[in-house]
């Protein structure tokens, strides 16, 4: 299975570097309006701070010293301010070079056209997202997307609790209760799914424990099947849902909860109408932690499903290493991110909304 | 009376979630000692999968390359994200909140689009795939942690002590080193640890950005799952989770060390 694969990369490579000429321009061309960019931020910046060293003068922060070598001249000032330009100009650069460049690159590779046998041609065409439009796709967007649902959902009924009772524990309890839910979460994730896996096995663990109990008279054959992918994606994002609805569940202000109840609300009223409002960020930022990657989480589907469950992840994968159709991958990668970055916006929004309402 | 019950309710259920998370990572070390080599079967106890995995080139192959990859990119991201951190919380230009969210975007998006992206990418600028690739594409996911931590670290930060040693004539230079270093210190230490973990743990963009030639420990991990393991893996497996919990435990010292 490797092999094969890296061999593509390779092949890919050689005859990206021949047949490329007018790839290549379209790199330089992308290359100078980031330079242009780059060079309006910095423009940008002396104006910022001029603008800055006159509110600084008028309002007169407290820093009589700063001011007025802030007085002198906007390029002079390299004295005390002026280097920070510096400490942030890795990260800068770092970050339009190699995030912003190439999602951008992404976006325009996905209208691009595909070549006969390799590499991409540069004709601008929409064929990429018709494709997406075909039933088999869209059922594969769909059968990610409940998968995606059901993690989601499990994770928080499972969660929750762990979280809630979490924060409840004394400090010593408490760190140390971290500390046991962030170690399986450092392990290797493979490492965990390979765990699955021996305990899924036909004849494997679990069935070996059940058919002992008396459970079960055959095995279960759990291996490669939909519970199997269901469970390891529960089972690797568990501890995003447990840690944020932790996190606010220990900030949360008891005595509210506590007021409920001396005015008569009984522990469930006052766990649904105090508690549950109270945690709700904590809730959604579990939501959205746990949703997105849930997408993409393609190996999981791989290992644990055996190629029965595919999930839009595993459909880049396949455009990618076998079907060699790279801009239908980033057509598909661009409808994956729009998703997650509309299911961001909501979470951002609803949970803005609530803020209010607690305001209120 | 309620209260205790309450307690031993919450207790169980902790207790439960808790042997269910480490139950798949216990198998795999149990197994790693089994003699049989199929892990239906358990044969007796044996360390031979351990020698035979010292032996195994390939297996250590791949464990240096991820060692050194993970420092690499931990590194870099340790440098680009400790300054850009400090820096950034100095300047006020308009350009700071779009760059701090475009640099956050690696550990937002799904890893899937994130190792399409530099395959697409790297191919077209025609960069070698292997060692060069895996570091610029990890660091991009490692420069995130060291960022937000260093970040969140400056907050709690009293500003005025940098004040107090400028006003005491000590450069900018000198007070960062002196004064704001220091206290960010652990945070840059834990940010690090984290960003080491999960470069070690990487396999999704590993996969897209490695070369024929270069196989990280993930990767051949992942590959023998899909074909078929020998409990070499499990031995392997079982000292990587050795290697994890000691950086745990020297992040959590060094964040309790902050604290302080």
């Amino acid at each position: 299975m490797r092999k094969p694969q890296t061999e593509n990369k390779d092949g890919q490579l050689e005859i990206g570097r021949t047949e490329t000429g007018r790839t290549e321009t379209g790199r330089l061309e992308t290359g100078r309006t980031e330079k242009g960019r780059l060079e309006t931020g910095r423009m940008e910046k002396g104006r910022l701070e001029t603008g800055r060293m006159e509110r600084d003068r008028m309002g007169g922060t407290g820093k009589p010293k700063s001011v007025m070598r802030k007085g002198e001249s906007v390029r002079k000032r390299t004295g005390r301010d002026g280097h920070w330009w510096m400490t942030v100009a890795p990260l800068y650069l770092f970050t339009l070079f190699f995030v912003a460049l190439p999602l951008l690159y992404l976006l325009i590779l996905s209208f691009l056209t595909r070549a006969q046998t390799w590499g991409v041609v540069n004709e601008f065409t929409l064929d990429n997202y018709v494709k997406i439009g075909k039933p088999v796709y869209l059922d594969t967007f769909k059968e990610s997307f409940q998968l995606a649902v059901l993690t989601t959902v499990s994770t928080l009924l499972i969660g929750y609790p762990f979280g809630y009772f979490m924060a409840r524990l004394s400090k010593r309890a408490k760190s140390l209760m971290m500390l046991l839910v962030v170690i399986p979460f450092w392990t290797s994730a493979l490492m965990r799914m390979y765990g699955w896996i021996i305990i899924f096995r036909s004849k494997g663990l679990l069935d070996k424990v059940l058919m002992g109990l008396g459970l079960t008279s055959s095995p279960l054959k759990l291996l490669y099947s939909y519970p199997a992918v269901l469970v390891g994606m529960v089972y690797s994002l568990l501890p995003f849902m447990i840690l944020s609805v932790y996190s606010s569940t220990d900030k949360m202000d008891w005595s509210l909860v506590e007021a409920a109840r001396d005015l008569g609300a009984s522990r469930w009223t006052a766990f649904w109408t105090v508690t549950v409002k109270l945690t709700l960020p904590g809730i959604l930022s579990g939501i959205v932690l746990v949703f997105i990657p849930s997408m993409g989480l393609f190996f999981i589907a791989d290992i644990l499903g055996g190629g029965k469950v595919m999930l839009v992840g595993n459909l880049i994968q396949a455009q990618l290493q076998s079907g060699r159709d790279w801009p239908f991958a980033a057509a598909l990668s661009v409808m994956l991110m729009l998703f997650t970055s509309v299911m961001i916006w909501i979470y951002r929004k609803v949970a803005g909304v609530r803020e209010l309402e607690g305001l209120l | 009376m309620k209260k205790r019950r309450y307690f031993r309710f919450s207790t169980l259920y902790q207790a439960v979630l808790l042997i269910l998370m480490y139950v798949p990572i216990l198998v795999v070390i149990v197994y790693s000692f089994n003699v049989s080599k199929n892990t239906t079967v358990w044969g007796g106890w044996t360390l031979d999968w351990y020698r035979k995995m010292a032996k195994n080139r390939g297996l250590l192959e791949a464990l240096k390359n991820s060692l050194v990859l993970a420092l690499l990119s931990s590194g870099a991201a340790g440098i680009i994200g400790t300054l850009g951190a400090v820096g950034m919380a100095r300047i006020q230009w308009k350009s700071k909140a779009a760059i701090e969210y475009i640099s956050t975007l690696p550990i937002m998006i799904p890893e899937i689009i994130l190792g399409m992206v530099f395959m697409a990418f790297f191919a077209m600028l025609g960069l070698p795939f292997g060692m060069v690739t895996l570091v610029l594409g990890h660091t991009t996911f490692c420069v995130p942690y060291v960022f937000m931590m260093v970040k969140a670290s400056l907050v709690g930060i009293d500003r005025s002590l940098g004040e107090a040693a400028k006003d005491l004539g000590a450069s900018e230079r000198r007070a960062f080193f002196d004064i704001t270093l220091p206290l960010i210190a652990p945070a840059v230490a834990s940010g690090m640890l984290l960003a080491f973990a999960m470069s070690l743990d990487d396999v999704v963009i590993s996969i897209f950005v490695t070369g024929a030639r270069t196989n990280t420990l993930p990767i051949r991990i992942y590959t023998q799952l899909k074909s078929g393991v020998t409990p070499e893996i499990n031995a392997l497996c079982t000292i990587m989770l050795v290697v994890t919990f000691l950086l745990v435990g020297l992040s959590r010292l060094l964040g309790s060390k902050g604290r302080r």
